[in-house]
């Protein structure tokens, strides 16, 4: 744990405290407003909250009585819309950010740098010249000439198209394997976290929400307020009761530790939810059996939504996905009954 | 033609401008980025010569530079002169009447450079001296300039305060509006028709060559 943040600020509301492994590439997510941008822009420097105690590796930048200017900072820094230099070539913006070593050496760095970001052939370029992913990449390659030991990206890739985006991501991990730095990656895309991230940190209204290894965290709630911005549709309330959990007239086993009797929630990821074959003998692996009817079928691309509703449980539908394929081999369609599996190890249990 | 009324235009609008445009340069850009509830007074004083009438402006500054004034006997104690009726008041009046033509349009232009790109900058590690010399001063340029043509522009065409504070003594203080004036009164339209024309070419073509600048700089950003 070596990239340590707490932040407390009124207006943007942040009220923010982790602790996060340096040399990641961790991703802070949450809805709009909820402080994700402020609260990189206060690792930068740029927003001076009311109270700050922020350190990379024993380097402390703000604490009681001191803060580091921005400059001082060994940061990169890639704003939402790039904020490049609309006077200065690709390869003058790079340079102005290693004025500190001499002219001959500055030039030959940028172009090492505009290479390394896939865009040395627009050095020569304006900013006004240069495509989405184009000013994306010169503006990338500009936060790292400094060689810095923090990269603080907000929504960097908002603003291109999908292709550009999926190739953006395959570069900037292949850049993280060559240099290790820590970066702090700004979104609102769980996917994009996902496919990029090694650490996750979940924020609602200026707080984390939950923060780990980004499998975990996208797999295992820990609150219904994780679950619900995590977008996972599957959220309901229970009791636990001699070691189980009644759901209306069912009985779900659980795994693991023994809980405390009361009311509870739960989640169940719809990837996670199984679809059992009539005609099949049952395997081991398949456990909480329910009856259910189909209840709606939206089929989305090669992947198909299905809401079911459980048996006895008429106000809840649980929503699983399928591929299309699926559907007609297990005689999937509105109001067809159906029978699926939830596994013990696959119920989250939130806020008992 | 009077030379020497269009050579002391001409030196007042060049002294206006070395005086006025650092000074407004700076004012304009703590403008830009001053956020206070006294700062829509600030901007209001210093637009007054806007839309107060020049008479106005000369009264209180000869009022403030004559010789019953401390500003007056200051001056007349150290060099010998009133500063009233002098080239150096003329200048001194010149340039208050030129304050918004200088720091209007700059502070628009510091006002238009993306917040995020001065952050970038500062990110990029450069003090506050190399984000202004090497990003904020040319991105605001066309206004920097903008801001140069008028206070030339204008200087030369001013009649009003140029009248109240320096009076009319040829080679001094008699500009060449006021020469103009002055041919009208004695009858002599060829004399006032030429200086008028030559005054009013300079003028145009002091603005167009000043456009067509700006014009082609924006172009060239934009394309």
């Amino acid at each position: 744990m070596s990239l340590f943040i707490e932040v407390r600020h009124p207006a943007p509301r942040l009220d923010f405290a982790a602790g996060l492994p340096s040399g990641e590439i961790i991703a802070l997510v949450g809805p709009s407003g909820s402080g994700k941008t402020s609260l990189l822009r206060a690792v930068a420097g740029l927003l001076r909250p009311a109270q700050a105690s922020i350190a990379l590796d024993g380097m402390v930048w703000d604490a009681e009585g001191r803060h580091l200017p921005t400059q001082q900072r060994p940061i990169g820094f890639v704003p939402q819309h790039y904020g490049l230099f609309p006077h200065l070539s690709a390869l003058g913006n790079v340079e102005t950010a290693l004025l500190a070593l001499p002219s001959e050496e500055r030039r030959a760095k940028a172009l090492r740098f505009l290479d390394a970001a896939h865009v040395a052939d627009c050095a020569g370029r304006w900013p006004r010249q240069l495509s989405g992913g184009q000013k994306q990449r010169v503006a990338l390659a500009r936060a790292i000439a400094r060689e810095p030991r923090l990269l603080l990206l907000d929504e960097p890739f908002s603003a291109v198209d999908r292709a550009t985006r999926k190739s953006l991501y395959v570069e900037l991990r292949q850049l993280h394997a060559q240099r290790p730095t820590t970066i702090l990656l700004v979104t609102h895309d769980l996917d994009e976290a996902a496919q990029l991230a090694s650490h996750l940190v979940l924020l609602d209204a200026g707080r984390v929400v939950q923060a780990g290894p980004t499998a975990e965290v996208l797999t295992r709630p820990a609150s219904a307020t994780a679950a619900r911005l995590l977008d996972i549709p599957n959220l309901f309330s229970g009791r636990l009761e001699g070691g189980a959990m009644r759901w209306g007239p069912h009985r779900l086993r659980l795994s693991g530790a023994t809980y405390p009797e009361g009311d509870c929630r739960f989640a169940v990821l719809p990837q996670n939810v199984l679809l059992v074959r009539p005609d099949r003998p049952l395997g081991t692996h398949l456990e909480n059996l329910l009856d259910g009817q189909v209840r709606e079928v939206m089929q989305m691309g090669t992947e198909a939504l299905v809401w079911i509703e459980p048996a006895g449980l008429p106000e809840r539908q649980i929503q699983m996905r399928l591929p299309v394929r699926a559907l007609e081999r297990y005689c999937v369609e509105k109001d067809a009954a159906v029978r699926i599996s939830l596994r013990a190890a696959d119920i989250v249990l939130l806020d008992y | 033609m009077d030379w020497p009324a269009i050579l002391l235009s001409t030196q007042l609008a060049a002294a206006t401008l070395a005086v006025l445009l650092p000074l407004a340069l700076f004012g304009a850009r703590a403008l830009a980025r001053w956020q206070s509830p006294a700062r829509p007074w600030v901007e209001g004083l210093l637009a007054l010569p806007l839309v107060l009438p020049p008479t106005v402006i000369g009264y209180y500054l000869l009022v403030t530079m004559g010789g019953q004034s401390p500003l007056g006997q200051w001056f007349e104690a150290l060099t010998g002169q009133t500063l009233a009726f002098s080239f150096t008041g003329l200048v001194v009046a010149s340039v208050i009447f030129n304050i918004p033509f200088a720091v209007q349009p700059m502070q628009r232009a510091f006002e238009a450079i993306e917040p995020e790109v001065l952050e970038a900058a500062k990110c990029c590690g450069l003090s506050a001296w190399q984000s202004f010399v090497r990003i904020e001063l040319p991105l605001a340029w066309p206004g920097i300039l903008s801001a140069a043509v008028m206070t030339f522009a204008h200087t030369l065409g001013e009649f009003g305060v140029v009248l109240m504070v320096g009076g009319n003594i040829p080679g001094e203080t008699q500009t060449v509006a006021i020469a103009i004036y002055d041919r009208v009164q004695s009858f002599d339209l060829g004399a006032a028709g030429a200086m008028s024309l030559a005054l009013l070419l300079i003028s145009l073509a002091t603005i167009a060559v000043s456009y067509g600048l700006a014009d082609r700089w924006l172009k060239a950003r934009r394309a």
